[in-house]
């Protein structure tokens, strides 16, 4: 380190925070400092409509009443159903399209570009055109479906058995791709003499596929799984452009109802509690499942 | 059977097989997109026809409709008018309407490219300043703030939305673009972090010693010697950046209105006689979607390496 002392101009020690210090510096005041007020204003009873009214504090009352709400457990419901079938569908389906693109036939990397498309495209635009696609009177999907088995006329968005199906169907077609890449990135880093043993000591294919490949791609889909929970736990623009969170809440996600308190009716207190809460339980679920995960990749 | 490690690679009937069902899945996949665009190009009749027209004659209705104000005016007074001066404004007055003047949604896409390339140079610009000093110094705590860096990015947008609709109402920042500028580099800085800090690993301390050796200052080793041997990293943290603020929608349909409103927001609300536009709305999203479609065909080997970076590095 002496050395480097005599070289002209700043220190290192000086350039490092130099450098670093701006960053810092952004995230704290734009991402921690909103947080920390958000956790202070969970605690009054803040509406942020009404300027000059003071604040006054009332404890712990927004969250008492976030969880006696029954309409919020409905909510995380909804959200949890969503998350459900999503990730199961893209873990399926992603592992399968990578498994397959792993075989390197011709072509294979204009394909991967191609079906990569659908999740570099805005979440609300996508939302608007497939309400589109999902019209009952003139939208293709519907269309489609009905060409393979007649259901006559059904409409995805406005029946509330329906509607949970249609925000699943986009999200999955958004979002398998990024499960596959994940999975592909994981199947390429498997390397070649444990299938060159495996073939000596006379294992099957199948043989190979359990023992070999399966364990060497599942931490890799279990980080994409992660990745994806998380956005989904947040999820907001697309649905919001698709169904609005209806009809009725048959598809009203957390963060849907939480702008609907935050911006429509300005709660701000009691909406800030339910954000506080909302943060915990993904930290929470997030923490747990790296520990799983970890767990995992160690055996 | 001719070499030794021919039974490593899949049997040519088995590639076949995946090759098929890899392109029956990306056909299905491309269909949404592609029938945006094919809207795009239909009359507002034969978008709301059906069954679905899939041969259908061409008809610049959609654009026109998307970039311009129209009214609706009896017969009486089109025939007073006179003939029209353009091929646009005949297509109009052939619906009964006439054009009153441009829609907003240049300004918004406008608005889009501003606040898009304006964040992704501050984050991009401060991202690689932040991931040199995590690459080469030796920074007190450095595993802690890297990892608040990267948690920065967990929070749920709407649940810092308030305090930073408040804060901006404060400070003037509200509905400008420099807010949003602001906002969309704070989202961003993370990624561009942990992205480029990979890249800045890779390059050999060797060569900005070097430099230094001859008479450089530290800062002038990193922004002539380290910074372009970044450049590849750099490019594919900017398209990771310029993606996200082109297509980021929750921050922005709740903290802009009409000064400094992006595309995203503005597309949904395209509203004809008696319901949506299709034709109009597949116009906006097709003008919106495709430069991050070429952007995607052309750089696909940057981004594909960005989006697996995490997972592969761990």
């Amino acid at each position: 380190m002496s050395v480097k002392k005599k070289f002209k101009g700043l220190s290192d020690k000086a350039v490092g925070w130099l450098f670093i210090g701006p960053t810092v510096l952004l995230l704290l005041a734009i991402n921690i400092y909103p947080l920390v007020y958000a956790i202070k204003m969970s605690f009054t009873n803040f509406y942020a409509n009404k300027i000059g009214r003071e604040p006054q504090f009332v404890g712990l009352k927004n969250y008492i009443k976030v969880l006696n709400k029954e309409a919020i457990w409905e909510k995380m419901q909804v959200t949890a159903s969503f998350m459900f079938w999503t990730l199961l569908l893209q873990a399926i389906i992603g592992l399968g399209l990578a498994l397959l693109l792993n075989r390197k036939f011709k072509g294979n990397e204009l394909l991967t570009t191609l079906i990569v498309l659908p999740m570099m495209l805005s979440p609300a635009v996508v939302g608007v055109f497939w309400t589109y696609l999902y019209n009952p009177q003139v939208g293709l999907f519907n269309y489609v479906v009905n060409f393979f088995y007649d259901l006559g006329s059904f409409d995805m968005i406005g029946s509330s058995t329906l509607a949970p199906w249609a925000i699943v169907i986009v999200d999955t077609w958004m979002w398998t791709p990024f499960t596959m890449l994940i999975c592909l990135a994981g199947l390429r880093s498997v390397p070649n003499y444990l299938y060159e043993a495996a073939e000596v000591d006379r294992a099957s294919k199948w043989q190979q596929f359990i023992y070999i490949t399966l364990p060497s791609v599942l931490p890799f889909l279990l980080l994409a799984l992660l990745f994806r929970g998380i956005e989904n736990f947040k999820m907001f623009d697309m649905v919001v452009e698709l169904t609005s969170g209806g009809p009725g809440s048959a598809t009203e996600l957390a963060s849907i109802n939480l702008k609907r308190e935050a911006f429509e009716k300005w709660k701000t207190g009691y909406s800030s509690a339910f954000a506080v809460i909302l943060f915990v339980t993904i930290f929470g679920f997030g923490n747990v499942y790296v520990k799983v995960m970890n767990k995992i990749k160690e055996r | 059977m001719d070499t030794s490690r021919s039974y490593l690679e899949p049997s040519s009937f088995s590639k076949k097989m995946a090759a098929a069902i890899i392109i029956v899945y990306a056909v299905i996949t491309l269909i949404p997109i592609s029938w945006m665009v094919m809207t795009s190009f239909k009359n507002v009749d034969s978008a709301i026809s059906y069954p679905p027209e899939v041969l259908f004659e061409p008809s610049l209705e959609g654009y026109v409709n998307l970039f311009t104000n129209r009214s609706r005016q009896s017969q009486e007074y089109l025939d007073s008018l006179p003939p029209p001066d353009n091929w646009y404004e005949e297509l109009v007055r052939s619906r009964e309407m006439v054009i009153t003047g441009p829609s907003k949604f240049l300004g918004r896409y406008s608005n889009s490219m501003i606040i898009g390339f304006g964040s992704t140079f501050a984050s991009v610009f401060l991202g690689a300043l932040a991931a040199y000093a995590f690459s080469r110094f030796r920074v007190p705590l450095k595993d802690d703030l890297l990892f608040f860096i990267l948690s920065t990015r967990m929070f749920p947008p709407i649940a810092v939305a308030v305090p930073i609709f408040i804060m901006y109402r404060k400070l003037g920042l509200g509905d400008t673009h420099l807010g949003m500028i602001i906002l969309y580099t704070v989202v961003n800085l993370s990624l561009a972090v942990w992205l480029l800090k990979g890249f800045m690993d890779e390059i050999p301390k060797e060569y900005e010693e070097a430099a230094m050796i001859d008479g450089y200052s530290r800062l002038q080793a990193f922004f002539k010697v380290v910074l372009p041997q970044a450049m590849t990293g750099i490019a594919a943290t900017a398209i990771f950046c310029m993606i996200f603020s082109w297509n980021e929608y929750a921050f922005a349909v709740l903290l802009t209105q009409f000064n400094a409103q992006t595309a995203p927001p503005f597309i949904p609300t395209i509203i004809g006689e008696g319901g949506l536009d299709w034709p109009a709305i597949g116009a906006g999203t097709t003008l919106f979607l495709l430069p991050v479609m070429i952007f995607t065909i052309i750089l696909r080997k940057h981004l594909l390496r960005g989006i697996t970076f995490g997972a592969v590095r761990k």
